[in-house]
């Protein structure tokens, strides 16, 4: 049995949902953020399969898993930032007690 | 065949580290094995014989943020609780699951244009072509340089300690 694209996506579709129940369910920020690079991580694999299985001489879909990994870098620099800065101010960083903004 | 293998080794290596990033109780644990499912990822690049970016996601992914995540959960040491689970375990697994079968049956029921061209093999020099020649991708490239200058002034404003509290 040949490996088609059509496992790449299912892959991809499994990475997906692992990182998006784990961002819904988690407490701990980090852990929230570990899981939005799984997501991530998810969306480059199917961007790559689609670019070597149905455009293989163009390129264009790691061109853009490339802006996806320059957005992601500066994601997780700013998203790190903010938990540290949540963990000085509140000695806590667990997401379901740092409700001020919650309505 | 050996395209088979290598996918079924690294697909298994990621769904299961995966796993346990989300279910591991141990925020440090599941941060390591987060770097194993980014090395895994980029094994899978290879076998679509995406060289260039196999590369830079050891770089960037296994090399940067990896690095990064780990000094996060050292700095907020003191509340190693482990990383419990809040209330909406139920609704958020049944979105998780539905999405996945949805997103299963979109992929396996429509028809894809596979084209007969092999992929290329050496991405690098067609991808900087791509990325910087003038009618190529130049204009995100800075956008992007931008947005990387942006994050790392927003970074140091939002972590650094304010003096005038401190007094």
């Amino acid at each position: 049995m040949t490996i088609g694209l059509t496992h790449y996506l299912v892959l991809s579709a499994v990475l997906f949902c692992i990182g998006l129940y784990g961002a819904l369910t988690r407490r701990n920020a980090v852990i929230i953020l570990m899981c939005i690079e799984l997501m991530l991580n998810a969306v480059n694999i199917s961007l790559i399969a689609f670019s070597s299985y149905i455009v293989p001489q163009l390129l264009t879909g790691q061109v853009f898993a490339i802006f996806v990994m320059v957005v992601a870098a500066a994601e997780v620099a700013v998203g790190l930032a903010i938990v540290l800065a949540i963990y000085r101010h509140f000695k806590d960083i667990d997401i379901d007690n740092i409700n001020l903004l919650k309505w | 065949m050996g395209q088979a293998v290598a996918f079924w080794i690294m697909a298994v290596v990621i769904v299961g580290a995966a796993l346990a990033v989300v279910f591991l109780r141990n925020v440090f644990r599941a941060a390591l094995l987060l770097i194993l499912c980014f090395i895994a990822v980029a094994g899978i690049y290879i076998t679509l014989s995406a060289d260039f970016l196999a590369a830079v996601q050891i770089l960037v992914y296994v090399g940067a943020i990896s690095v990064l995540i780990i000094l996060a959960i050292m700095m907020t040491r003191g509340i190693q609780k482990g990383s419990p689970a809040n209330k909406l375990r139920l609704p958020a697994f049944i979105v998780a699951a539905a999405l996945l079968g949805i997103l299963i049956y979109a992929v396996t029921s429509s028809t894809w244009y596979i084209s007969p061209q092999p992929p290329l093999t050496d991405t690098t020099g067609p991808l900087a072509a791509k990325l910087f020649s003038e009618n190529g991708y130049i204009l995100p490239v800075l956008t992007g340089a931008t947005l990387l200058l942006a994050a790392i002034l927003g970074a140091i404003v939002i972590t650094r300690e304010n003096k005038e509290s401190k007094k």
